[in-house]
């Protein structure tokens, strides 16, 4: 008996440490090889799309004029315009911020948490004396977001995730909320988006769980503007009778910190344009 | 006075056969509105339009549960079979009473 203790004292920490982010994401793209054989690994990016082969045509002539132009031009004007101390959003960036989404979210070691870029955006305004701005309802954070991730369409994802117990526990913090059974409705991201995918709920296919983050923030024709990843986070949260949290709150960067690794590999296509 | 306490009783009598057609068609509407049953966002339903198909097809109810009690218990906790369903439990989460999971049932038995 004490021996199967000892032995089992020694294999729990072995299992917890063969369980990692790299394992999860072979795990994730190889299912999702098995689910759709027929969609190629770098046309994730285009979420549902990827997999719904009717509504895909309808799309592509919806981005021959792209719905959300005037949004990256405002995104721009806005990116460039200088705060009141005559700095701009791109001092604050790597490369004047042009072609880094791609780079986020990551793990601030020093911070001890995880900075998406709508976050770095954020802290940048307060750096230099302005106030934060809403994630919410397609305002500046979502235009200068959505600027500058069309300057880095094409470039490919990969976040890092560092081997320290802070940034490892922010992963698994937002893989648990991924696979976690929500609101009145009881459903997880995973319930959709990995185990019904390609599936119909009433109309709509619910898009395959990697390639999400690549294309946001997003327009979205009928809302009629553009919709940060957080905020769609909300609206998931909301359809499925949940308490949502903040935008750029611990629970939301966490989970774009999963989202986006298991997105790792793709391109940026951001901003995308949806229904 | 003793015809008319007759007529009444009568009328008591029969009030739920004669409520049964009205139980059915508030449970056909509890079953396909979108706040309530929703159920047509899962499955296919006979009158049912651009229905789901992630759950099987809602038909031949009776003979697939006999048990009413089997039936009402999927509807209100599928958890409990099976904890990882993708099913709402619509009554332990408060979606829909028992009232309603019970018109729900009636309509469902004549599918």
């Amino acid at each position: 008996m004490f021996k199967q203790l000892l032995l089992l004292a020694f294999l729990i920490p072995s299992i917890s440490a063969i369980a990692s982010p790299e394992r999860d994401y072979d795990e994730f793209v190889s299912y999702f090889e098995n689910r759709f054989p027929d969609t190629p690994f770098e046309d994730y990016k285009n979420g549902v799309y990827s997999i719904d082969k009717s509504a895909r045509e309808q799309w592509e002539a919806m981005e021959e004029f792209p719905p959300y132009e005037l949004n990256v031009d405002r995104g721009e004007e806005l990116f460039n315009r200088p705060f009141k101390n005559g700095n701009t959003y791109g001092s604050c960036f790597e490369n004047d911020g042009i072609g880094i989404r791609q780079n986020y979210p990551y793990f601030d070691n020093e911070k001890n948490k995880v900075v998406t870029l709508e976050g770095a955006l954020n802290d940048c305004r307060v750096k230099n004396g302005e106030k934060p701005l809403s994630y919410f309802k397609g305002k500046e954070l979502a235009h200068v977001s959505a600027y500058m991730a069309y300057t880095s369409r094409g470039n490919k994802f990969n976040i890092q995730i560092p081997n320290t117990k802070e940034a490892l526990d922010a992963y698994e913090d937002g893989r648990r909320l991924y696979f976690t059974k929500k609101g009145q409705l009881n459903f997880s991201c995973a319930d959709c988006h990995v185990y019904q995918t390609g599936t119909k709920l009433r109309a709509d296919i619910p898009s395959p769980a990697i390639g999400h983050p690549t294309h946001f923030p997003v327009y979205r024709s009928g809302m009629g503007r553009l919709v940060t990843l957080h905020e769609r986070f909300a609206g998931c949260l909301n359809r499925i009778r949940a308490k949502s949290f903040k935008g750029g709150s611990d629970e939301l960067n966490n989970l774009e910190f999963f989202t986006t690794f298991m997105s790792n590999g793709l391109e940026v296509n951001g901003p995308g344009s949806r229904k | 006075m003793k015809s008319l306490i007759k007529s009444l009783l009568f009328v008591i009598i029969l009030m739920p056969i004669a409520s049964f057609p009205d139980t059915i068609a508030e449970g056909k509407k509890l079953t396909f509105d979108r706040k309530k049953g929703n159920c047509l966002a899962c499955h296919m339903i006979e009158d049912g339009e651009l229905a789901g198909n992630n759950g099987p097809p809602l038909l031949a109810m009776k003979a697939r549960f006999p048990d009413r009690e089997i039936l009402f218990q999927q509807i209100w906790d599928p958890t409990e079979k099976d904890p990882y369903s993708f099913m709402p439990p619509f009554g332990k989460h408060g979606a829909l009473t028992r009232n309603e999971i019970n018109k729900i049932i009636d309509y469902l038995y004549t599918l």
